[in-house]
């Protein structure tokens, strides 16, 4: 029996050296990299502990009553029939119930912290949860962009977090409403071609290594506070069920240093500049322009300081805006790098790269996609 | 307590076939539907093991499209329906059926044909959600299909989930009374409360949680019915509704759903663990009060599945205390289990390793349960691997371990065929190693930041490995369930000839043949005990040393003459008009009647739900007419044949 003990042990460490070498884990809630999600880690590895040990003993038991009481094959007497003992069942009734008293306490010390309001210096960021997609509006820095939530390092940031998309129509399910009110929403209100994009339906915002998830609701305004102590890219995701593209529904933080995150916020406050270059001029034309298989990019998206040939300004923004699309890392969700090659797969047939997008195959020509991934590249 | 000596005048005649397939199909007799609970339940849990493969091959690796993501979102919410609705939830009900009757002395529960229209329900239930396969897709909301996202999908799955739900609910609560009430008035002389066994409490406890946590979901998925078909606006903010309501109707019913999928399994250990330690549960009624503990204290944690939605501090911090205490009466059932095993003569057989194996795997999951009480560190954990690999610990490693040891334990008893020791040993072991294999390691990608209900992740994540090692334990379970089918099918060609009390085991199943005649036992018996099996054979001598009372042992010496043995007959047949008197000898036992028209009414109810989805009014009055014409039917025939 020791021999199996011996492998029992060994296999767990194998188990631990292989969790060790496997590729570093990007999206770790085990890492914390500020102080918001190093409270939730700093809860849990103490519960961990006292949970190790507690499994220690009970399956330890469990293996030596196993072992020790085992039938052998001499034995023909019959165990003495014993019913119970009150006194050491009241004894594992309260036990345990001290050892949760002690965990609930800084449980509960922590819950009320991470709900209160954050004081001093707090930048405050809406997020707005679309299917399938995440928006971010710095109500005082008057920025509105999508998929990369930009951070000062050592500041925290108060996250507003609202759904957007539409309610139910009057018929059957798949026939879109008007737009679910949230309290999210600073710029024009969502503009919604007949097709719909999206519906309002709950996600979840999560960024493991700033801070724990908090559910993105219709009708209602939830909060989280989020800070990273480093500059750097963490990732994220929604976390709850939301429809077809939900494994799609990524994001970043970039954190920055405070300098450089003020840079930033000044680039992406200028407005967009018209492209100069004839195939970027062209790829502009087609933006406006009716599609192929009809409608037209400025139904959905927004180019701030830019006006069509009729000189209207380019607002509509039920999906991302554009204006700084170029200094963006990734598109679709943050499921795609942005490279040409990557454009032009998505303006070819966005679900047959993203399952269920809301953005329609707009019968583009092989020209067109390339006049618009020029136009996009001068969108810096 | 009428006794028909001539052939009753009705309009129509019971069904007489007593074997064959109409014999089943009109049956009455509670160990026939528990037969058919369980093979059907077996039969939707292959079909929801196949899907959960299809998606641990798709996760295998990063990047894979080997389903699209609308396909990869009916398995994963099929694979929760089914395992849940249609598996643990029946064969529970599979055991409650066949055995709860046989532990209290009873001849049958209290309404036969009540119990064989839930089997039809149940049954009706589960082909019409999996008919939507071939109509039009399957349900792709998740089976906790949370609004708004399951209102507004176009395509017709979440109708069928909301409609195929509300007909097993039908079954459920029909068969939740019906026992509840067996359990109550069927017991044979002398079977006090506190002399009923654990299992048959706990199928009390079961039956109640069902009874009062149904119809809380019933409400829920009449408004999302509502909301699919006939434009109500409960759960849509742009109309004044709210998503939230639908997540409190569905975990008000869902954690008492809970402790309905374990409680079932935690009485089976509760049974097998004296049988093999040779020993009387140790704090029997410790772990009767735990259990009925967990059952009132499950209606008070339902939020601590929702502590992200947003609700507040407070109802975080009640339901975070609520959550740690429902853990205290849990762990007492550990404790008393391991009591149980300490100074025995521990003897290993298949349903031994597996009810140790239960004890094993359940406190891992209890464990990882604590750690989302921890709400902030919940906050990180909900929705990822790590509540997948929490729940299957305490459902699959829980409650399917529990459920294959009460097989093995209780296949002699039921089909009077051993199934073999050394092929189930293989069995046990495939299934406990491919289980860790699969579920330990997703406690690791959760925390690592593998989100639930994915179709894919990237390489970037790094969740590569331990989902790779994943898929490979899914497989190894697979394994073990095709090893368990082969024993199963093999134990048929062995001659039917078992004796009544192959374990030597401590209660009143085990005293009638095995399988058991239709009418139960000869004679109702008298309980002067907890155990009263162990007591008819075994005695303890004035030093302590517990001998075998006489020569064969057999409970045929139970004291079942004399005046208790008067009472036994009157009390146990005083309930159906069906049931007349029984007397000595067996021969005179009149058993309650087949009848067509349990399955008749239950018909109906699918043809109601098709009718509904596809707005075919006249398929929805024909849905009606069945069901009724099957109640009228079930009213107007004969009480006996």
């Amino acid at each position: 029996m020791r021999k199996k003990t011996v492998l029992v042990l060994g296999l767990a460490v194998l188990a631990i050296a292989a969790a060790a070498c496997a590729p570093n884990a990007t999206q770790s809630a085990l890492e914390p990299k500020g102080p918001y999600a190093q409270k939730s880690y700093d809860l849990f590895v103490p519960v961990f502990w006292v949970a190790v040990g507690i499994f220690v003993i009970v399956e330890g038991l469990l293996l030596l009553f196993a072992i020790r009481y085992r039938h052998r094959k001499a034995r023909t007497t019959i165990p003495p029939q014993i019913h119970g003992n009150t006194r050491l069942e009241i004894a594992w009734t309260i036990l345990p119930t001290l050892i949760l008293a002690g965990v609930a306490v800084p449980t509960i010390a922590t819950i009320w912290d991470l709900a209160s309001k954050p004081t001093g210096n707090v930048l405050e960021v809406n997020v707005l949860g679309h299917q399938w997609w995440w928006e971010f509006d710095y109500p005082d820095q008057k920025i509105d962009t999508a998929n990369e939530l930009y951070i000062p390092t050592g500041r925290p940031v108060y996250v507003t977090l609202c759904a957007a998309g539409f309610g139910y129509g009057a018929g059957p399910p798949s026939e879109p409403g008007p737009p679910a009110p949230n309290a999210c929403q600073t710029g024009p209100p969502d503009s919604f071609p007949p097709a719909g994009i999206g519906a309002s339906v709950i996600h979840s915002f999560w960024v493991p290594a700033l801070a724990g998830t908090q559910d993105v609701v219709p009708g209602m305004t939830n909060h989280l506070t989020l800070q990273a102590d480093e500059p750097g890219t963490y990732p994220g995701q929604c976390k709850e069920f939301c429809g077809y593209a939900h494994a799609e529904m990524k994001f970043k933080v970039v954190a920055l240093t405070p300098a450089d995150f003020e840079q930033w916020v000044a680039e992406q406050q200028a407005g967009a500049e018209a492209p100069g270059q004839t195939e970027a001029e062209k790829g502009f034309e087609v933006f406006q322009s009716d599609l192929p298989a009809g409608g037209h990019c400025t139904d959905c998206h927004a180019i701030d300081g830019l006006e069509t040939d009729q000189g209207q300004p380019i607002l509509s923004n039920g999906a991302p805006n554009l204006t700084h699309f170029a200094s963006r890392s990734c598109f679709a969700g943050c499921s795609l790098a942005n490279t040409d090659e990557n454009l032009r797969r998505w303006l070819e047939n966005p679900s047959a790269v993203k399952y269920g997008s809301f953005m329609p195959d707009y019968g583009l020509s092989p020209e067109q996609i390339d006049q618009l991934i020029a136009f996009l590249n001068t969108l810096e | 307590m009428t006794v028909p000596t001539q052939r009753p005048t009705g309009l129509l005649s019971r069904p007489r076939a007593t074997s064959g397939f109409w014999a089943w199909i009109t049956t009455v007799d509670h160990k026939k539907i528990g037969i058919l609970y369980g093979i059907t339940a077996f039969g939707f849990f292959l079909i929801g093991g196949t899907e959960a493969l299809l998606i641990r091959l798709q996760l295998a690796r990063p990047d894979q499209a080997l389903v699209n993501a609308e396909q990869y979102n009916e398995l994963f919410t099929m694979h929760g329906i089914t395992m849940i609705f249609l598996v643990v939830m029946p064969l529970s009900a599979a055991f409650f059926n066949y055995l709860l009757p046989l532990m209290i002395g009873a001849r049958d529960v209290v309404f036969p044909r009540l119990n064989a229209f839930s089997y039809w329900a149940f049954l009706f239930a589960g082909l019409f959600i999996y008919s939507s396969w071939f109509l039009g897709g399957a349900p792709n909301g998740g089976w906790f299909g949370y609004a708004p996202n399951s209102v507004v999908d176009p395509t017709r799955g979440m109708t069928f989930y909301a409609i195929g739900l509300l007909i097993a609910g039908i079954a459920s609560t029909v068969s939740a009374i019906n026992l509840a009430v067996t359990i109550l008035n069927m017991r044979a002389p002398g079977m006090t409360l506190f002399r009923m066994p654990v299992f048959v409490w706990m199928g009390l406890v079961v039956q109640l949680l069902l009874a009062f946590s149904l119809p809380v979901i019933t409400i829920g998925l009449v408004e999302l019915l509502f909301d699919r078909l006939f434009g109500t606006h409960f759960f849509d903010v742009a109309a004044g509704g709210s998503p939230v309501l639908w997540q409190h109707l569905f975990w008000l019913f869902g954690h008492p759903e809970v402790y309905i999928l374990i409680l079932p399994a935690m009485g089976i250990v509760s049974e097998i663990l004296p049988v093999f330690a040779r020993k009387p549960l140790f704090g029997y009624q410790f772990v009767v009060f735990s259990g009925i503990a967990i059952g009132f204290i499950g209606f008070g944690v339902w939020a601590h599945h929702m502590f992200a939605v947003g609700l507040g501090p407070v109802p975080n911090t009640a339901f975070a205390v609520s959550t740690m205490i429902i853990a205290i009466p849990t762990g007492v059932k550990i404790f008393n289990w391991l009591g149980t095993m300490w100074n025995g003569d521990i003897r290993f057989t298949t349903p031994m390793l597996f009810a140790v194996g239960f004890i094993a795997m359940f406190v891992i999951g209890g464990l990882s349960g604590v750690t989302h009480a921890v709400v902030p560190s919940d906050y990180q954990q909900t929705d990822t691997y790590y509540i997948v690999a929490h729940f299957h610990y305490v459902l699959f490693g829980g409650a399917i371990f529990g459920l294959f040891g009460g097989m093995y334990f209780w296949w002699p008893k039921v089909f009077g065929r051993m199934l073999n020791e050394g092929v189930g040993k293989v069995n046990f072991w495939l299934m406990l190693i491919g289980f860790n294999m699969t579920f330990g390691p997703m406690h690791i990608l959760g925390l690592q930041g593998m989100p639930r209900r994915i179709q894919t992740y990237p390489a970037s994540l790094g969740l590569a490995f331990w989902n790779m090692v994943a898929t490979i334990g899914a497989f190894i379970i697979a394994v073990s369930v095709l090893v368990f089918l082969v024993n199963a099918i093999a134990s048929f060609r062995r001659p039917r000839e078992m004796e009544a009390d192959p374990w030597d085991a401590r209660t009143l199943e085990w005293a009638t043949s095995s399988p058991p005649p239709e009418h139960n036992f000869d004679e109702i018996p008298v309980v002067h005990s907890l155990d009263d099996l162990w007591h008819r054979k075994y005695a303890e001598t004035e030093g302590g040393r517990v001998v075998p009372v006489a020569a064969g042992g057999s409970g045929e010496e139970a004291p079942a003459a004399g005046p208790d043995a008067e009472h036994a007959q009157s009390h146990g047949d005083g309930h159906d008009g069906a049931h007349t008197g029984g007397h000595h000898g067996g021969h005179a036992i009149h058993m309650p009647s087949p009848s067509y028209f349990p399955i008749v009414a239950a018909l109906g109810f699918p043809f109601i739900g098709y009718g509904l989805i596809f707005a075919i009014p006249p398929v929805i009055v024909l849905g009606f007419a069945i069901t009724l014409a099957g109640f009228f039917g079930w009213a107007l025939e004969p009480s006996a044949e």
